[in-house]
């Protein structure tokens, strides 16, 4: 008999699964709680494994009465526990700060489905998380891929559907890309299961058999996870999908589903091809070059918009290809900067979606910079969420984005021959960080309240009208603030995750 | 009525022309007006279209690009065709018996398979039992998908505004327009339909309760039956499907499939990974009645694939079940 604990990401995922299906039969409201209670009971799930962990050690969980290579597998450790617990929490966030406009963009017949949807998304997140099979994670990332799709086309207009279309094609060239390399990788190892591919492959290497095929499937998985996380060239679906979609669906793509199909590559990097095989394959300076890329570029197109959801999607582009150069960098410093910056992004990337929606809220709806003049003084939680996670973004001390470039720095300066790009493309993107998001925060808190007295729609918003919304813009800011000041555990706590995979 | 030989009635029937072979039947009503668009309509839409989701008018940068994105996608086809043939060429032979997948796994599915699940389809022990998780969550994709399509394509009736004029146009409209190509009294099709649909179905219930034991199983003989189904939709029309198949028996039937198949198998997954006696009996091999969760997950998935299909095809035609 196993300790009870183990159990916990079977009894996640069945939950997920059930409840979703429940969720078909009721009404908008009932599904509401359902979600809301069970994105909770995972969560709380998953931050007693990682403390299990923590006390115990990592374990691996047979899926049925057959052994692993034979049967399904699910695995336990510290970053996996953290990393779900994380993930609920951002989506409980996400649902509770969007419920509002969900409200008003969602058909009241169709509500529901929403929740269904949100349900199997989380499902699929968990099982990526835990997944100790390669062919799990590939169904898994499926689920993934058409609820994401639901997500974005559920507020239906022609900007919706068209970036629903977009996405989809873009990720199922990724999800195939993934599959291919999946299946090269199977015919030259027999195996699915991660600790036995891993195995193979360090036998493979040592003979020197199959070296090409190998290298395409190292090549392929990655450019199907890149293009489904919207790396630089990849990123042409992105700015539609989270810009135009109902503002709780921004928020769990931009910080979640991105982020799920990372930790997938970095649990690939660790536990199936093996971390030096990969630095030793070359493939990480081809990503390197394209993260480099893709952070400047997705600043520079952030910088050109006058629209400012599609500003923050931009933005996203850009902490994307951080996340890619931490783990280009090819070391375990680098490694743990891309970690910790998958966290910091996903806590200040939702917030600003969450609060952009409360400034346009108060601005007639209006997405443009000319009539944002002044909004946060409208709605001055909202400002204030938005000031935050700018300031985030940039960097200042106190707030998490300082702890992560920080982290890309000292990573930086220990890897010989990456350090001088790495130093420049930072500087460079802090500069035009601070350009494009300190001109917005500027203008939001510019006071020309007399412009805008008489117009329709631009009214002030109070704090009691809206108080589920204040509570979760302060939840927030509380949450980035303690990844900006209490990173010393969340590192250490990384650090062991990431011992524990190899 | 001029007299025709049987050869040139049946060609006019065939190309629905005329519908003199029998009295009731109407094919298609002539006298009706069917909106038809016209090429030109067709065209001026697509350009409404991109200048509303593209703003083309201000974005005549991207015509300049056209043309090079058609250099390099070719360039990008040949690049990844050359290095997708080389690769394979790379490859272990097919059939050779040192294939490195030929280990172990594979070994004991075939030579334990049938002791171990009792079931005499490998195949179905294999995704039913072995690897039963992933074949949880393919049918859960099955589901996603459903939804996906009901949010893109089913019409509601808002329960907030019922008065809602537009929304209800839009449904009679959907509704009268699956009318007009309906037939109403296609004599051929229906005779033909009384006589196929309940083989078909049979059949599709054979293929999923001998999934253990012959080649087939939940999947694909849930396709049987939602094709069966499909059949007698198109024969006899919505009215008559409706009184046994609606949208609160769909949901039903989605509901209890999957929440049954996720249920029991996180039961055996908990017995499994504990070390429990699960007490299902596997009985004895060959028998209908074996192979212990097998028989029952098939005819879940059974049901789920069959509404499913059911349910895309009224989907499509009216946007709603």
């Amino acid at each position: 008999m196993r300790d009870f604990v183990q159990n916990f990401p079977l009894f996640s995922i069945i939950l997920c699964l059930v409840s979703s299906s429940a969720s078909s039969l009721l009404k908008g409201k009932a599904a509401k709680w359902v979600n809301t209670v069970l994105i909770c009971v995972v969560g709380a799930m998953s931050l007693t494994l990682t403390f299990y962990c923590l006390a115990n050690g990592s374990f691996t969980y047979t899926m049925g009465h057959v052994p692993a290579p034979w049967g399904n597998e699910v695995r336990g450790g510290v970053l996996e526990g953290a990393m779900g617990t994380f993930f609920c929490l951002i989506m409980l966030l996400s649902m509770t700060g969007g419920r509002k406009k969900l409200l008003e963009e969602v058909e009241d017949t169709k509500q529901n489905l929403y929740y269904i949807l949100v349900n199997l998304m989380l499902c699929s997140l968990i099982a990526l998380v835990y997944t100790n099979d390669l062919f799990t994670a590939y169904v898994f990332v499926e689920i993934n891929t058409i609820s994401a799709c639901g997500l974005i086309m559920i507020r239906q207009n022609g900007r919706t559907i068209e970036a629903a279309v977009r996405y989809m094609i873009m990720s199922l060239l990724g999800s195939g890309l993934f599959l291919v390399g999946i299946c090269l990788l199977y015919d030259i190892t027999g195996h699915l299961l991660m600790s036995n591919i891993k195995e193979s492959v360090q036998a493979l290497v040592e003979s020197g058999q199959y070296g090409e095929p190998l290298l395409i499937a190292i090549a392929f998985m990655m450019m199907g996870l890149a293009i489904k996380s919207a790396l630089f060239p990849f990123h042409a679906w992105l700015p539609d999908a989270y810009g135009y979609s109902t503002i709780s669906s921004a928020a769990i793509l931009s910080s979640l589903v991105s982020k799920g199909y990372i930790f997938l590559l970095i649990k690939i990097i660790y536990r199936v091809i093996g971390f030096e095989v990969v630095r030793e394959s070359l493939l990480l300076n081809v990503t390197f070059v394209f993260a480099g890329l893709g952070i400047i570029f997705g600043s520079i197109s952030a910088m050109r918009e006058d629209d400012i959801r599609r500003m923050v999607s931009f933005s996203s582009v850009a902490q994307i290809g951080y996340i890619y150069l931490g783990i280009s960098l090819g070391t375990q410093a680098g490694m743990v900067a891309a970690v910790f910056q998958i966290l910091s992004h996903a806590a200040t990337k939702s917030m600003l979606f969450i609060s952009a929606i409360g400034l346009t809220d108060a601005s007639n709806t209006s997405r443009k910079f000319k009539d944002l003049t002044g909004s946060a003084y409208r709605n001055k939680i909202a400002g204030m969420g938005f000031a935050a996670g700018a300031l985030s973004m940039v960097g200042i001390p106190l707030f998490s984005g300082f702890i992560s470039k920080l982290l890309f720095m000292q990573a930086a300066v220990a890897n010989y021959g990456k350090m001088l790009p790495t130093m420049i493309v930072l500087a460079i993107s802090t500069i035009l960080n601070a350009i494009y998001f300190m001109k917005t925060v500027v203008r939001i808190y510019s006071p020309e309240r007399d412009l805008y007295k008489d117009r329709e729609g631009f009214k002030v918003i109070h704090t009691r009208e809206q108080i589920e919304y204040t509570c979760t813009v302060i939840l927030f800011i509380a949450l980035n603030v303690a990844l900006g000041l209490c990173s010393g555990p969340i590192l250490e706590l990384i650090g062991k995750g990431l011992e524990m995979f190899a | 009525m001029k007299k025709r030989n049987l050869f040139s009635s049946l060609l006019d029937w065939v190309w629905e022309s005329r519908s003199d072979l029998y009295e009731n039947m109407t094919i298609r009503d002539d006298d009706e007006e069917v909106n038809v668009i016209t090429k030109a309509e067709h065209k001026e839409d697509i350009v409404k279209v991109k200048e509303k989701v593209f703003d083309a008018a201000d974005r005549g940068s991207f015509r300049k690009w056209r043309f090079l994105y058609k250099i390099l996608a070719v360039v990008f086809a040949v690049f990844f065709s050359a290095v997708l043939l080389i690769t394979v060429g790379q490859l272990p032979k097919i059939g050779d018996i040192n294939n490195p997948a030929n280990n172990e796994v594979e070994k004991r599915y075939i030579e334990k398979g049938l002791e171990e699940t009792g079931a005499t389809n490998i195949v179905a022990g294999m995704i039913l039992d072995y690897r039963a998780f992933d074949t949880l969550g393919e049918s859960h994709v099955l589901f996603v998908a459903a939804i996906a399509v009901t949010i893109l394509l089913r019409l509601d009736k808002s329960e907030r505004d019922p008065e809602d004029t537009k929304i209800t146009e839009t449904i009679t409209e959907a509704e009268e327009e699956d009318k007009i190509f309906e037939p109403h009294h296609d004599a051929i099709l229906q005779k033909v339909a009384m006589l196929l649909v309940p083989i078909i179905i049979l059949f599709g219930i054979y293929v999923i309760l001998n999934g253990h034991l012959s080649p087939g199983g939940g999947f694909s003989g849930g396709a049987i039956i939602g094709a069966g189904l499909i059949l007698y939709l198109n024969a006899f029309g919505f009215e008559k499907t409706e009184r046994f198949f609606n949208e609160k028996v769909y949901k039903t039937v989605i509901f209890s499939g999957l929440a049954f198949y996720a249920l029991a198998k996180c039961y055996a997954f908990f017995c499994g990974a504990n070390g429990l006696d699960s007490h299902i009996s596997k009985g004895i091999p060959g028998h209908i009645l074996s192979a212990g969760l097998i028989l029952p997950l098939d005819i879940a998935v059974g049901c789920v694939v069959a509404c499913t299909m059911y349910a895309f095809y009224a989907m499509f035609r009216k946007g709603g079940l």
